[in-house]
């Protein structure tokens, strides 16, 4: 038995049984880190006597007790590093932790590693970090997706069993497309923001990655809940999100919209996606064809949205209270001027200066308002689907991880890249991506994703829809060749 | 292609952002690109719809107004790039 491979459910069910504990696991995993990074680079950095301490005096009997949890490098662990794969922040180490980290702390869990990320999670390949590229585990010469490309790309290298990253448009969803493992973006407000570095404060959602969808469950339900730290974390029943696991597809309500099935996407992206919903008809699940008219838009409200709330967001980053400062500043404006420019790479300048521009004077009718009054028609286009459908059932990407370097040059390219992900964030509801299959390109075997979507603080259906389209399909038992 | 309203200069001053001249090049050209994608919101009909800044049905959310445990000052100074007598030291703005 490859202890790295396991599900948390399956490693709960060995430190049961006594057929080892969590040392045994972590040492396991740390060699596995030890082999595979040179090859997939996922982790920033990690502390393996620290986690050793923690796992030496681990209560198993915890709900994650004793599970090593890969951290994204957004999310602040105290003690720890913190860079937002920026050079701005190179050096800071977090004083206080987030509260899903108090909260993972509480349950027992391990918070092991700093995983990569676009810097600033501003990116759709993890190519924008400023330390490193991480590799795809299917295929080292692609991107592994993005933003949060480590944490997806440890768990599909076997090197954790779960991990947390954050979804502003798609930065779980996505790289657990492309890797090939479950990501889940909870509800706007279903889990509290404190402690997550902001990009865009009315999108980002923290969440996880993990083998299986219940795994998923299992740490959304540690994760969860109302937090005064954050006011936007809505006082909503934290139900047990493992409630609805193990059940059928019948009589299921599924919608496809059918602007998420367009010309210019993979073919082969499409018709595996369609032979899942395909499978999930013939389980009992009855399809219904949506439509949410407003989908075209949703980019253009993302990309004037996001970068306005991110050009407020990281003002913050100034060189004056904590993180880099440019050496002998002349005067306060020539220390702000270039710490930053010494300190963002360009993905983070390009979407500052399109946030600023959206919200001056003089344009923030004609971007900034008219965007946030369209938000509410794609918003109003996903109420008056979920009227009719439990879930919704689409592709998470037009495409499968592409090679390293093919988009670097073309921003727009790879701001279309997220068509499919950016809507949920902007209407607020949950969304999933799980296995569904591969496609040879290349010389290699590249995961799909199928994504689900559910109405907002529907997480458990959504979970158990997924869990009964996973058990159905068995994707998720395949494991990366690296 | 540059949109003819995007000052990538004046914008990065107002942004606190300095850029070299082909930083300017390279994204005036790239953002016009962008600029000019998003201008399909301009033919969708907005009157009379209320803008959505968030999704969560809150507002003006408050805490109780007791004091409670916060960040203690040396751990606020101990990540400061410069401190010195308990405060953080910036180049001088008044003469």
């Amino acid at each position: 038995m490859d202890l790295a491979k396991l599900t948390i459910s399956e490693i709960q069910e060995g430190f049961r049984s006594k057929k080892f504990g969590p040392v045994d696991l972590l040492r396991t995993l740390e060699l596995r880190i030890e082999s595979a990074e040179p090859k997939i680079q996922a982790f920033l950095s990690r502390d393996f006597q620290e986690a050793l301490k923690l796992a030496e005096h681990a209560d198993v009997s915890l709900p994650l007790g004793g599970i090593p949890i890969g951290i994204k490098d957004v999310i602040n662990v105290k003690g720890q590093s913190c860079t937002c794969a920026s050079k701005i922040l190179q050096g800071y180490v977090a004083p206080y932790d987030a509260t899903v980290i108090t909260k993972l702390r509480a349950a027992g869990a391990i918070p092991y590693g700093r995983l990569n990320m676009d810097e600033f999670a501003m990116g759709s390949s993890t190519e924008n970090s400023a330390y490193q590229a991480t590799k795809n585990p299917w295929d080292t010469s692609r991107i592994p997706g993005g933003s949060s490309g480590g944490s997806a790309a440890a768990v599909a290298a076997c090197e954790l069993p779960a991990t947390l990253g954050s979804d502003t448009g798609g930065s779980i969803r996505q790289p657990a497309a492309l890797c090939g493992c479950v990501g889940l973006k909870p509800s706007y407000g279903r889990v509290s923001r404190y402690g997550l570095v902001a990009f865009a404060s009315s999108l980002d959602q923290i969440g996880p990655f993990a083998r299986s969808t219940r795994d998923c469950a299992l740490l959304l339900n540690v994760i969860a809940g109302r937090d005064p730290m954050d006011s936007t974390s809505l006082d909503v029943p934290v139900e047990d999100f493992t409630a609805q696991l193990g059940r059928d597809l019948k009589g299921v309500k599924l919608g496809i919209p059918k602007e998420y099935f367009v010309d210019g996407m993979n073919p082969q992206v499409r018709a595996t996606v369609e032979a899942a919903i395909k499978q999930c008809a013939d389980a009992g699940a009855e399809l219904i064809d949506i439509s949410l008219p407003h989908t075209e838009y949703a980019v253009s409200v993302y990309y004037i949205i996001a970068t306005a709330e991110a050009s407020a967001n990281l003002a913050r980053f100034d060189g004056v209270r904590y993180g880099k400062r440019a050496d002998a500043p002349k005067d306060l404006l020539d220390l702000y001027l270039r710490t930053r420019e010494e300190g963002f790479g360009s993905e983070v300048k390009r979407r500052i200066i399109l946030g600023t521009y959206v919200l001056s004077s003089g344009y923030y009718d004609a971007y900034y308002l008219r965007a946030q009054k369209v938000r509410t028609l794609i918003r109003r286009d996903f109420e008056a689907a979920f009227e009719k459908v439990d879930a919704i059932v689409c592709p998470t990407s037009p495409d499968v991880a592409f090679p390293i370097g093919e988009r670097t040059n073309d921003p727009l390219k790879m701001y279309l890249a997220d068509i499919f992900t950016i809507a949920a964030n902007l209407a607020g509801i949950c969304g999933l991506s799980v296995p569904c299959g591969f496609v040879e390109e290349g010389g290699s075997k590249l995961p799909v994703g199928l994504q689900f979507l559910g109405k907002a603080f529907d997480e458990a259906r959504l979970l158990g829809i997924a869990d009964a389209y996973e058990r159905l399909s068995g994707w998720t038992r395949q494991v990366a060749p690296v | 292609m540059s949109s003819p309203d995007l000052n990538v200069r004046h914008v990065a001053r107002l942004a606190r952002l300095a850029l070299t001249d082909e930083e300017v090049a390279t994204f005036e050209g790239q953002l016009g690109r962008v600029l000019e994608h998003i201008e399909h919101l301009k033919k969708l009909d907005v009157t009379n719809v209320e803008p959505t800044a968030h999704t969560s049905a809150v507002f003006n959310v408050v805490r109780e107004d007791v004091p409670g445990i916060s960040l203690p000052r040396s751990a606020a100074l101990e990540i400061a790039p410069r401190t010195a007598n308990n405060l953080v030291i910036v180049p001088k703005v008044v003469e």
